[in-house]
């Protein structure tokens, strides 16, 4: 199954009731597999007239209690940033896809991470953060598109499946769990009709004056520390002797992999940590991963976001090097092996 | 004593933070008038837009969401496929509704959206101190029409009713006034028919008011109303523009998705 | 072979997405690990299309094949520009009906059938791409002609399902060539 239809099929199964989406390659896909199943599923499909007026679909639908997506992919993305600023502020759970490709402007439509920084720190106005999931294979983005329902709803956030056209784009086998829905009891704040059984529900991210607003935040961060505690997700691959610690999520893990195993088979003590969640950011796993690293080497498909993480993480504790290709360009497995070869200093 | 005369129970009981003269509250109070004898409350969803009604949440009783500026038909559309047998409102300025929304205006119509959107026309940006609207008219004087608009240099006024009686997907387009007791019942019946044909899934149904903003207008009350009755219903005539008897829906051929 | 980096290439419209699928789908009936990463973009409209298969008993790293074991060449350019890149021992399958092969590479192995004209000769209009995967088939031992018959069968949609027999003759016809 490709990618970006598997995506669709798991959020169906997870609960996911109206899908509001806009064409762009390449992720679309997964609107069109909306398209056919959703109707079937009970649940509603609309291709809105923008970027813009699907996020705020999916606001209004995720207002009245309701499992809502859309899907896009980076240049969309940064249309929806309004929307997803209010859907935060206003404390709803939403899922957003974001299948990216190269950048900045219209830039491509090949496979790119640099939409790093605007997931994890900067989709929009205000001080917020949306939990972002980072798949490396079909069956992850099955996987992580279900983790992302539920943890929306739990935390009242809206979450980010950060793909890429790579991953959108490829066919891989995939199974689909045994998908026990949580349901998460939303009466307490859903817009959907008071029935003149309670007060009136306000969905709302205004508050004009400071303190007021100053609360709200604080409580949403009050929020994010448990966020911070318990949803962090890492892959960890050969680190525990390894003298080189590579760095990589998404797509680009799967080349790295490949450039650590031929590492270790001429003798370099290579391995990989690999973040699932870039939000939170896996803090405790990287620096289990790089107890024995004498160097770190971040490879991404940008020219360099992540790696401020990394250097975060670790509180600047080793030398973070960086390999990127930008633009839609993948890193093969043989230049990222030659940049291990570097630092190892290995001829 | 027999009450003959008093608040609408959807309309909330506290002070609105409206300026004095401003005809939002009349139209907010036969907005809830219209839900209170429809007997809709509890199953009333209303969408507030970015402008002077930004706080309309807090004067309404039915469920309420905040939509980003220019959204709310989006945030409507949202709402209402999900959840199809509730009754959604929006209630937008002329900047949200003909400016910075005019794609979510347009299209929310062009698919027959089931859903009433109240439509203030006071020809100015309200919230923000006086600005040129979609609608400030030929000539008019504004904080960013200093010499009066030129449509040269800003564009002529967009006349929403018009523009979306051409559209299949629009039930009911009707403009309205709030400068008379007789425009004002004029204004009520149209509402009533708004959310009548949004019970009856006609389809888009929109209802456009004219109001006043003495603040920014920069006159009194009754000066604004005057320049209401002069000025602006004359390029923006009063009536029914579009008003279908059966579903926007009903003879149309097409598939099933 | 524990491990075979497959790429498919030629105009769009030729139907080496279709093939990299049947291939992908042999994996996944042998229960092998697979993927199947086509080139997206305008290229799909009439220009160059490509896609690249890998099928593994490890799960597998990169999707994206650069250097192939095998390859399957539908046109001149694609061919041109690939044959460099096979892998030594590599196996190269081309259509010498729109093809002239030139290369001066020892090191592979490379086999042209015309199957351009074996699909017109055979009313098969648009099966050049199933004749060379048959070739492939019968040179590699890559799948069973069992398994390449299940996933055809998987392959091609139920609404276009008397395609099937269409797409068996092509295969045997490129075995048999």
């Amino acid at each position: 199954m490709k990618g970006n239809e598997a995506l669709a099929e798991a959020a169906i199964r997870a609960g996911c009731k109206c899908f509001f989406g806009y064409p762009i390659t390449p992720q679309t896909e997964l609107a069109a597999y909306m398209a056919k199943r959703m109707h079937k599923a009970g649940g509603v499909f609309l291709q809105a007239e923008s970027e813009i007026a699907a996020i705020n679909m999916v606001l209004g639908a995720a207002s009245t209690g309701v499992r809502a997506m859309t899907s896009s992919s980076s240049p969309g993305i940064s249309l929806k940033s309004e929307g997803i600023s209010y859907i935060a502020g206003s404390d709803l759970p939403a899922v957003i896809i974001n299948v990216q490709r190269g950048g900045p402007g219209l830039g491509g439509i090949q496979p790119s991470q640099a939409d790093y920084w605007q997931a994890t720190k900067s989709l929009g106005h205000g001080d917020f953060q949306l939990l972002v999931y980072a798949p490396a294979s079909v069956q992850e983005m099955v996987d992580m598109v279900v983790t992302a329902f539920d943890r929306a709803d739990k935390y009242r956030m809206p979450a980010m499946i950060l793909a890429d056209g790579l991953l959108g784009q490829m066919m891989e086998p995939v199974s689909f769990p045994e998908i026990n829905v949580n349901a998460y009891d939303k009466s307490s704040w859903a817009a959907d009709g008071h029935k003149n059984k309670r007060e009136h529900h306000i969905i709302n991210s205004l508050y004009l004056k400071p303190d007021e607003l100053q609360k709200s935040v604080y409580d949403r961060y009050k929020r994010y520390e448990i966020v911070k505690e318990n949803e962090t997700d890492a892959e960890l691959y050969l680190t525990e002797d390894c003298d080189i610690l590579l760095c990589a999520y998404g797509a680009t893990a799967r080349v790295v992999k490949s450039a650590v195993n031929s590492a270790r088979e001429i003798g370099i003590k290579a391995g990989m940590f690999r973040p699932k969640t870039l939000y939170p950011f896996p803090v405790k796993e990287l620096n289990k991963a790089c107890e024995t690293a004498e160097k770190l080497l971040c490879v991404e498909m940008s020219m360099g976001q992540m790696i401020d993480d990394v250097k975060l993480a670790i509180n600047c504790s080793k030398p973070v090097e960086f390999f990127g290709r930008t633009g839609g360009v993948i890193p093969t497995p043989a230049e990222i092996l030659g940049e291990i070869k570097r630092i190892g200093g290995v001829k | 004593m027999a009450v003959v005369f008093e608040r609408p129970k959807s309309l909330i009981d506290v002070s609105t933070h409206y300026c004095p003269g401003c005809t939002h509250g009349i139209v907010h109070r036969i907005l809830c008038e219209v839900i209170d004898e429809m007997g809709i409350e509890g199953d009333t969803i209303g969408i507030c837009p970015v402008g002077c009604s930004v706080m309309a949440y807090d004067y309404f009783n039915c469920d309420m969401i905040e939509a980003p500026h220019g959204r709310a038909p989006a945030v409507a559309t949202g709402v209402k496929r999900t959840n199809p047998d509730k009754y959604v409102f929006t209630y937008q300025g002329d900047g949200d509704l003909a400016a910075i929304g005019t794609a979510e205006t347009v299209h929310s119509a062009v698919r027959g959206e089931n859903i009433v959107v109240i439509f203030i026309n006071n020809t100015i940006y309200g919230m923000t101190g006086g600005q040129m609207a979609p609608t400030t008219l030929p000539g008019q004087v504004t904080q960013t029409t200093p010499f009066g608009r030129s449509p040269e240099l800003a564009g002529y006024p967009v006349r929403v009713c018009e523009m979306l009686a051409t559209l299949s997907g629009t039930a009911l387009a009707q403009r309205v006034a709030v400068d008379s007791v007789p425009h004002i019942r004029e204004a009520k019946k149209a509402i009533r028919k708004a959310f009548e044909n949004q019970r009856d899934k006609k389809g888009f149904s929109i209802v456009e008011v004219l109001s006043t903003c003495p603040t920014n207008w920069g006159l009194t009350p009754l000066e604004a109303i005057k320049r209401l009755q002069d000025e602006m219903i004359p390029y923006y005539p009063l009536g029914v523009y579009k008003d279908v008897q059966e579903s926007v829906f009903s003879n149309t051929e097409g598939g099933q998705g | 072979m524990a491990s075979t980096d497959i790429l498919l290439a030629g105009f769009g419209g030729q139907g080496v997405l279709f093939a990299g699928k049947i291939l992908a789908y042999c994996g996944l009936m042998d229960n092998r690990e697979l993927s199947w990463l086509p080139s997206y973009g305008p290229e799909m409209r009439g220009g160059t299309a490509n896609c690249s298969v890998c099928i593994s008993d490890e799960p597998i790293g990169s999707p994206l094949v650069l250097t192939p074991d095998i390859l399957i060449a539908m046109n001149q350019p694609s061919f041109d520009k690939f044959i460099s890149d096979v892998k030594t021992g590599g196996k190269v399958f081309y259509d010498s009906t729109l093809i002239e092969a030139e290369y001066d590479r020892t090191d592979i192995e490379v086999f042209g059938i015309p199957s351009s004209q074996l699909a017109d000769d055979n009313q098969l209009k648009g099966g050049s791409n199933i004749i060379l995967l048959g070739k492939l088939i019968k040179e590699t031992g890559l799948f069973g002609l069992e398994t390449v018959q299940k996933a055809i069968e998987k392959v091609v949609p139920p609404s276009k399902a008397k395609l099937i027999p269409n797409n068996l003759k092509a295969i045997e016809i490129g075995m048999n060539n």
